[in-house]
């Protein structure tokens, strides 16, 4: 099902949270809604499925205006950060839920059967009878997954799915539903404010800020091309270096930095720790050690340059480099925003 | 050796206990043993006299009345306070409370007032043949008004605490309002009311001073059992009011017992293994 957004708009009293938001998601995509707190991602999505209903602006589903379809008939399956089970039902129990209360008469047997293969579906097998009470946070909001896509949503919705678990339960059940997704097809909207997350698990990521789209690409476009300094820091480490434009090129102090520059100016040159090579001696950035934090597969040097501004970036395990060294720093890849 | 994370721990242990023993054992061990000293036919005869049993009747009967109407308006006030924000909504909050606080004696004289004939309910009433004052329904009224507050008081927290989400989780499966309450809210709902019902209950059993103003205190009719224990008492027949005293005693007993027993496997789902 292609969802469509078009012009959007919520405000909560006095708190503008959405404003003015298009989108367009392809039947089949899984895209990320990307942004810091208060952006308006949790708001967009709760929107979409209709437990939140926009002040302005539609929302398609496929061809159908869904604006105001009430969230029981839009045929969404949600899954919320804190997995809301009930409590006083099994596992099984909570699954078949929505095939109890639907419209459509299921029989028991077919319904016993349905929640066997979510099960399987969810890896849970035997836990049927379990209470949520009584399993894992991972296993939880896999029960939540498969209570939401026991009633053959048209559209999977997940709020923050794993912002309550762990990290390595957490990575583990973003492969998993990757894998869910890509076995089922179905179009799906998370939320997250992890960008390791979003780019790990979308098709498409769409980063928003201040309850507006900012950019929205595929994980490849936003990381390599991203639009704004907003993105380039969002989306991870970034080392900021105020700079001046002259005759087309960068200078930070009195040395050039290659860079796409366009008009002349003060401008600021966003750098990925990546980015930055160091050498002991020779040309480039005249910069001196802070501290070296070491790390399994590299070590990030903390340091400042001329002017006084504070750089990070990483150097390969078996460098020698010491708190208080002078070296130089060659820049491989920046961007230029103005400043 | 284990050290407690409280200091003292014995010590408090040993108070509390000492405390529940002298307060709450001791009486009511000694009214046992008071009705106890009474041979098995004596105590039967007095118990199962038809006056005795016709205040049972009336008492049990009022209070199943008054638990019955508490817990229907009980759910829905505690459900006003905590969904709703409306002006007069924290005056209403604390008048809830008032039963518990207002001597029951004033209580009963304000109802009686309310209710008599010439009153402002009574006068209105009366044209339509009913009458309060004086009847087995001027008890109930006495014994709602004492009782409100535990319905409200227990359920209102955990209303309060139930999380949004469960309902929005429940319309996005598709069940409708009457699906969610009955299936999703209702069941969460029933530890708590069933500790609200039990309290409740017991205190329209044992409740004394705001019904004997309104009752009319008729023998056979309109008479309390915790009434005709009094008048024994003040008969001096201080064996016959202790036993009448302790079937209201087993009774909120048995009550207590098996209303936890429901609370328990309501609440098995919170048990993990």
């Amino acid at each position: 099902m292609k969802i469509r957004l078009d012009q959007v708009v919520k405000t909560f009293d006095t708190f503008r949270a959405v404003r003015g938001v298009s989108l367009d998601i392809e039947s089949g995509q899984l895209v990320a809604l990307l942004g810091p707190s208060g952006s308006g991602k949790t708001t967009i999505l709760r929107m979409v499925a209709g437990l939140e209903y926009a002040d302005g602006g539609h929302i398609y589903f496929g061809d159908q205006d869904a604006t105001d379809i009430p969230v029981r008939d839009r045929g969404v399956g949600f899954v919320f950060q804190h997995y809301a089970l009930f409590p006083h039902m099994t596992v099984g129990e909570n699954i078949a839920f929505g095939m109890k209360v639907s419209k459509t008469r299921r029989s028991k047997p077919e319904i016993a059967a349905r929640v066997q293969e979510l099960l399987r579906l969810v890896r849970l097998e035997g836990l049927g009878d379990r209470f949520p009470a009584q399993i894992s946070g991972g296993q939880r909001q896999r029960v939540a997954l498969a209570r939401a896509l026991a009633v053959d949503p048209k559209v999977l919705l997940l709020d923050e799915p794993f912002g309550a678990l762990d990290a390595n339960v957490r990575r583990d059940l973003r492969r998993w539903l990757r894998e869910i997704h890509d076995e089922l097809g179905i179009t799906t909207l998370f939320v997250t404010h992890d960008q390791e997350e979003a780019l790990d698990l979308a098709d498409r990521v769409v980063i928003l800020d201040q309850g507006r789209i900012v950019q929205e690409g595929t994980p490849a476009e936003v990381c390599r091309e991203p639009n704004s300094a907003f993105v380039m820091r969002f989306l991870g480490d970034a080392n900021r270096l105020s700079a001046n434009v002259r005759g087309g090129q960068a200078f930070v102090g009195e040395t050039a930095i290659e860079a796409e520059a366009s008009s002349d100016g003060p401008a600021e040159i966003y750098l990925r720790p990546g980015d930055i090579e160091w050498q002991p001696a020779g040309e480039g950035l005249a910069a001196s050690v802070v501290r070296v934090l070491d790390r399994p597969g590299s070590r990030r040097v903390l340091a400042t340059v001329e002017g006084g501004a504070a750089l990070e970036f990483d150097v390969p395990p078996e460098t020698d480099v010491r708190a208080g060294q002078e070296g130089r720093l060659t820049i491989k890849r920046a961007r230029l925003y103005p400043a | 050796m284990k050290r407690n994370v409280l200091p003292g721990l014995p010590l408090s242990l040993g108070i509390t206990l000492f405390y529940v023993g002298l307060i709450v054992v001791l009486p009511l061990a000694a009214l046992v043993f008071k009705a106890a000293s009474l041979g098995p036919s004596e105590y039967w005869a007095i118990v199962s006299s038809p006056r005795a049993v016709a205040s049972y009747r009336v008492t049990v009967l009022s209070a199943l009345v008054a638990t019955a109407f508490n817990l229907v308006f009980g759910l829905a006030l505690a459900w006003v306070l905590v969904r709703y924000r409306f002006p007069g909504r924290r005056i209403v909050d604390a008048i809830v409370d008032l039963p518990f606080a207002l001597p029951t004696a004033v209580a009963g004289i304000a109802l009686t007032t309310l209710f008599a004939s010439n009153g402002w309910f009574g006068s209105l009433l009366a044209p339509l043949g009913i009458k309060v004052a004086y009847t087995p329904l001027g008890i109930m009224v006495a014994m709602c008004f004492t009782s409100l507050p535990f319905i409200v008081r227990t359920v209102q927290p955990v209303l309060e605490d139930l999380d949004p989400a469960l309902e929005e989780a429940a319309q996005s499966l598709g069940g409708s309002d009457r699906t969610i309450f009955l299936r999703v809210i209702l069941p969460l709902l029933m530890p708590a009311l069933l500790a609200g019902l039990s309290l409740s209950f017991a205190r329209s059993l044992g409740e004394f001073g705001a019904i004997i103003f309104i009752a009319g205190n008729q023998p056979m009719e309109t008479e309390i059992t915790a009434l005709l224990a009094f008048i024994r008492l003040e008969e001096y027949d201080y064996q016959a009011a202790a036993a009448i005293a302790s079937v209201l005693l087993i009774t909120a007993f048995l009550m207590l017992a098996a209303t936890n027993l429901l609370q328990a496997r309501a609440l098995r789902y919170t048990a993990r293994s």
